[in-house]
């Protein structure tokens, strides 16, 4: 069976909807970068790049130019087709998922009602999580044809963190669906009109937090990179614009599970204390909440050393899994009770 | 038998176990605590030095470039050309050729002065000995330490390069700073 899409926009605004939050996801993707770079220096007490453009704010396109203009060179041991569409699978399914973040209520624009999200599928967070699993492909596939031992352990690392990792993040995201009773991301979101779920889910809230550090290869879980270690995990063997991708996917990646966690845990565009503004603020206060979330993920980057393989995964399956069962266990005792 | 330490033992406070639920609890802590501790250095602000913009001050004894020096008065040069510099150079940098002065020509004050005193920058371990060797104080380490250049010819700094009116580049850090 084929979920439902709540497709209700003529096709032509669909067109025009999908090219706009490409767009806006290609740009949040430098900003992200440049304020990684910036925001882990001043956690080191230094400036970061601040030479490149009116305080270093051009250094992410120095970078990009750079990479795209280098030579793309392969080992004579890599596979070479999968080593070419390997990063291309990261970047799709990345890109893919960015699609379902609602940035916003149905507007009607110019008259029309449009919905401000690329597609409303009926079954959100499994749509989220099929594509996380495909994404594993992209860093396998590439870890693997690479044909390089450092290649092939970070790609071993990373399809481990997924088995892991993925579960729990299931399982938080099990107890927010229990209790707003749909699978839709626009429906949850109207679901959180009394109370946003990060207060009665928080331990949902944390297990998916931390999942989502795992899931997008973040310190302290980059085990799939370690470059103390594995020199650069799966993507030693690329370079220039393949390994561009890779780092485009890294970080698109980031900000989608901050879309979800803004989604399902702090209210998507809701306004908290009864506020209800015009409908042109719902993006604002969505990405908002995104730079918040990403904001978290290059702090805790900052501060926390990686783990060890095997504590890795002992905290995946010990710590986190039982806590994700148990607040899903919980959440369903109190659904059924109260209702 | 057993030993018996007396009382030297000392008591030894535990943590809990790693990986217990007391381990877990202290681990969640902890990681607080480290966020803290960088969010800390944010609000600190920056420490570092903008180089090409902002130079640190070098003291009044840091042995830079080479300086020859003159007379003020008579503005003769202050080396005679003893070559006790360049005895003294662990590296061997330092090349003096002496010629004697006459009437016509004089150019320092004692009886020979340095025809060709040469300072092989790329090779100097800027330790100070020539400082200290030379009789006259003709050579003293001056405070520049941007020496770099695009060949090596070129860091064989000659005598009218060390006698020339140094590019004061570096600040100078005063008294008590």
């Amino acid at each position: 069976m084929l979920a439902t899409v709540g497709y209700y926009e003529a096709w032509w605004i669909q067109i025009i909807k999908g090219i706009v939050i490409f767009a806006v996801g290609l740009q949040l993707v430098p900003i992200v970068l440049i304020a990684e770079r910036k925001l882990l220096g001043r956690f080191q007490g230094r400036y970061g790049p601040n030479r490149v453009g009116p305080y270093g704010a051009l250094q992410p396109l120095a970078d990009i130019l750079k990479l795209l203009t280098k030579e793309q060179s392969r080992p004579t041991t890599s596979v070479g087709f999968l080593f070419a569409v390997a990063p291309m699978i990261s970047i799709l399914t990345a890109v893919a998922a960015f699609a379902i973040i609602p940035f916003g209520d149905v507007q009607h624009i110019f008259g029309t009602p449009v919905g401000l999200y690329g597609i409303d599928v009926s079954i959100g967070p499994l749509y989220l999580f099929a594509f996380g699993a495909v994404a594993f492909y992209g860093i396998m596939l590439g870890g693997w044809s690479s044909g390089s031992k450092y290649s092939f352990l970070g790609a071993m690392r990373g399809a481990a963190q997924l088995i892991s990792y993925e579960v729990s993040q299931g399982l938080a995201l099990v107890g927010v669906i229990f209790t707003a009773g749909t699978l839709s991301l626009t429906g949850i979101v109207h679901a959180q009109a009394g109370m946003w779920y990060i207060v009665p889910q928080f331990f949902g809230f944390l297990v998916f937090l931390v999942a989502g550090f795992a899931e997008t290869n973040r310190a302290p879980f980059d085990l799939t990179e370690a470059d103390a270690e594995l020199v650069g995990g799966y993507n030693t063997e690329f370079g220039g614009g393949r390994f561009a991708s890779y780092f485009f996917a890294e970080y698109l990646n980031v900000l989608v599970v901050s879309g979800i966690v803004t989604t399902v845990f702090l209210g998507g565009w809701l306004l908290p204390f009864g506020i209800h503004p015009p409908g042109w603020v719902d993006p604002i206060v969505v990405l908002f909440k995104m730079s918040l979330i990403t904001f978290l993920f290059i702090w805790v980057r900052a501060t926390l050393p990686r783990l060890r393989y095997d504590q890795l995964m002992s905290f995946g399956w010990k710590i986190l899994l039982p806590l994700a069962t148990l607040n899903t266990l919980v959440t369903a005792i109190l659904v059924v009770v109260t209702h | 038998m057993t030993w018996n330490p007396g009382e030297d033992v000392i008591e030894v406070l535990r943590g809990p176990k790693p990986g217990a639920a007391g381990g877990t609890y202290r681990a969640f802590g902890e990681t607080l605590r480290g966020l803290k501790t960088t969010l800390a250095r944010v609000v600190e602000g920056t420490h570092t030095i903008q180089y090409p913009e902002e130079k640190v001050p070098v003291y009044p004894r840091f042995r830079g470039r080479h300086k020859l020096h003159r007379f003020e008065d008579s503005g003769l040069e202050k080396c005679v050309g003893c070559s006790l510099c360049a005895a003294a150079c662990p590296a061997d940098c330092i090349r003096v050729v002496a010629a004697e002065n006459t009437p016509e020509n004089r150019v320092s004050a004692g009886e020979r002065y340095a025809a060709v005193y040469e300072i092989n920058l790329s090779r100097c371990i800027f330790c100070g000995y020539c400082e200290i060797a030379c009789p006259f104080d003709a050579i003293t380490m001056g405070h520049d330490y941007e020496l770099s250049d695009y060949s090596r010819s070129d860091l064989i700094f000659t005598k009218e390069m060390l006698l020339a009116e140094p590019l004061e580049r570096t600040p100078l850090r005063n008294e008590g700073e």
